[in-house]
């Protein structure tokens, strides 16, 4: 990680970044901005499997909300990309930046099988009470994992390499 | 003002701010809290002015969806400003020195006013309109106004890191 993080310190890309001062200030406001996107989006979605504001339906508050979730993730991948590549050694061997991936990863993971599984069994999720209750508690997880990378977001600033 | 920097320094004294100031996670911790707190500000706030454009949500009466949007807003902005005094108290010096503290502070101050006098004119006959696709033009400016004003206090917030300490 650290001889891919010099490698890419050197690269062009890299360089520009580096010399552009406001750059990474301005990747990390867009970052946050996403942020915005895409946790009020979650806890929209998730309130509403929750049973909170029922005056839209499951499907209709999906269709408002998930297109800015998704745009809010990809502008999130966009933006990271540039801070890795503009500060290569900060992000890549830091351990708090492996420990942000790694839950990324575990997060979407559950985020995504957990959507596959609703809708394909509804009857289970949405009709006995049992399961209304485990996909409460799923959204609940769901959305507290989202903070946690959030979290260790933040960390990689305080996370010093040799 | 003798007494504004009395209260500073008092409070810069205070174990809570030493605890803060000399902890290798405390400080990390409340500003991870205060990302999060102000993202779902940011985002919740939106909603309701995308709302207000007639850019989102316009299959909902605009006064429902507020009421249930913006209790999360001003829950989230509890916390924001709970976490965001925990940092000030750290170094209250350093930041009440700090241009994009500053900066930030009036911007949050004009978007309150324009939220306040959103509030008191044209939210008044909420009724009359909040049916309708988009507010009326009062309503629209108010909402643009509020994302341009957010946005750059999210900036400004940023760049108080970056002139400060750790980025």
């Amino acid at each position: 990680m650290l001889a891919l993080a010099q490698w890419l310190e050197h690269t062009s890309v890299s360089q520009e970044i580096q010399k552009a001062l406001w750059l990474i200030p301005l990747l990390q406001t867009a970052h946050i901005i996403a942020i915005a996107m895409v946790l009020p989006s979650i806890l929209m979605i998730e309130l509403r499997i929750l049973g909170v504001g029922k005056s839209l339906s499951m499907t209709q508050t999906s269709a408002r909300y998930a297109p800015w979730l998704w745009t809010g993730l990809v502008l999130l991948a966009a933006t990271g990309l540039g801070l890795i590549v503009g500060e290569p050694k900060r992000a890549l061997p830091n351990p708090a930046f492996q420990i942000k991936m790694l839950m990324l990863a575990v997060t979407l993971t559950v985020a995504l099988a957990f959507q596959t599984s609703l809708r394909r069994n509804i009857a289970f999720w949405e009709g006995h009470s049992l399961g209304r209750r485990l996909t409460g508690g799923f959204a609940v997880i769901v959305f507290f994992l989202w903070c946690a990378i959030a979290v260790a977001g933040r960390w990689i600033a305080y996370v010093h390499i040799a | 003002m003798q007494s504004v920097t009395e209260l500073l320094s008092w409070l810069e004294a205070t174990r809570l701010a030493e605890f803060i100031r000399e902890s290798e996670w405390a400080f990390p911790a409340v500003e991870s809290v205060h990302v999060i707190a102000l993202a779902l500000v940011i985002g919740t706030i939106s909603i309701v002015d995308l709302r207000l454009l007639g850019l989102a949500s316009t299959n909902r009466v605009y006064s429902e969806l507020a009421k249930q949007v913006l209790p999360w807003t001003w829950g989230a902005f509890a916390l924001a400003a709970t976490s965001g005094t925990f940092m000030f108290i750290s170094q209250p010096q350093t930041y009440l020195g700090n241009l994009a503290f500053r900066i930030k502070f009036a911007l949050m101050f004009v978007a309150g006013v324009n939220m306040l006098v959103f509030q008191l004119i044209t939210g008044r006959d909420a009724s009359k309109w909040d049916r309708d696709a988009a507010a009326p033009l009062a309503g629209r400016i108010a909402a643009t106004l509020s994302l341009v004003f957010w946005i750059a206090i999210v900036f400004f917030g940023r760049r108080i890191g970056f002139t400060t300490m750790p980025v």
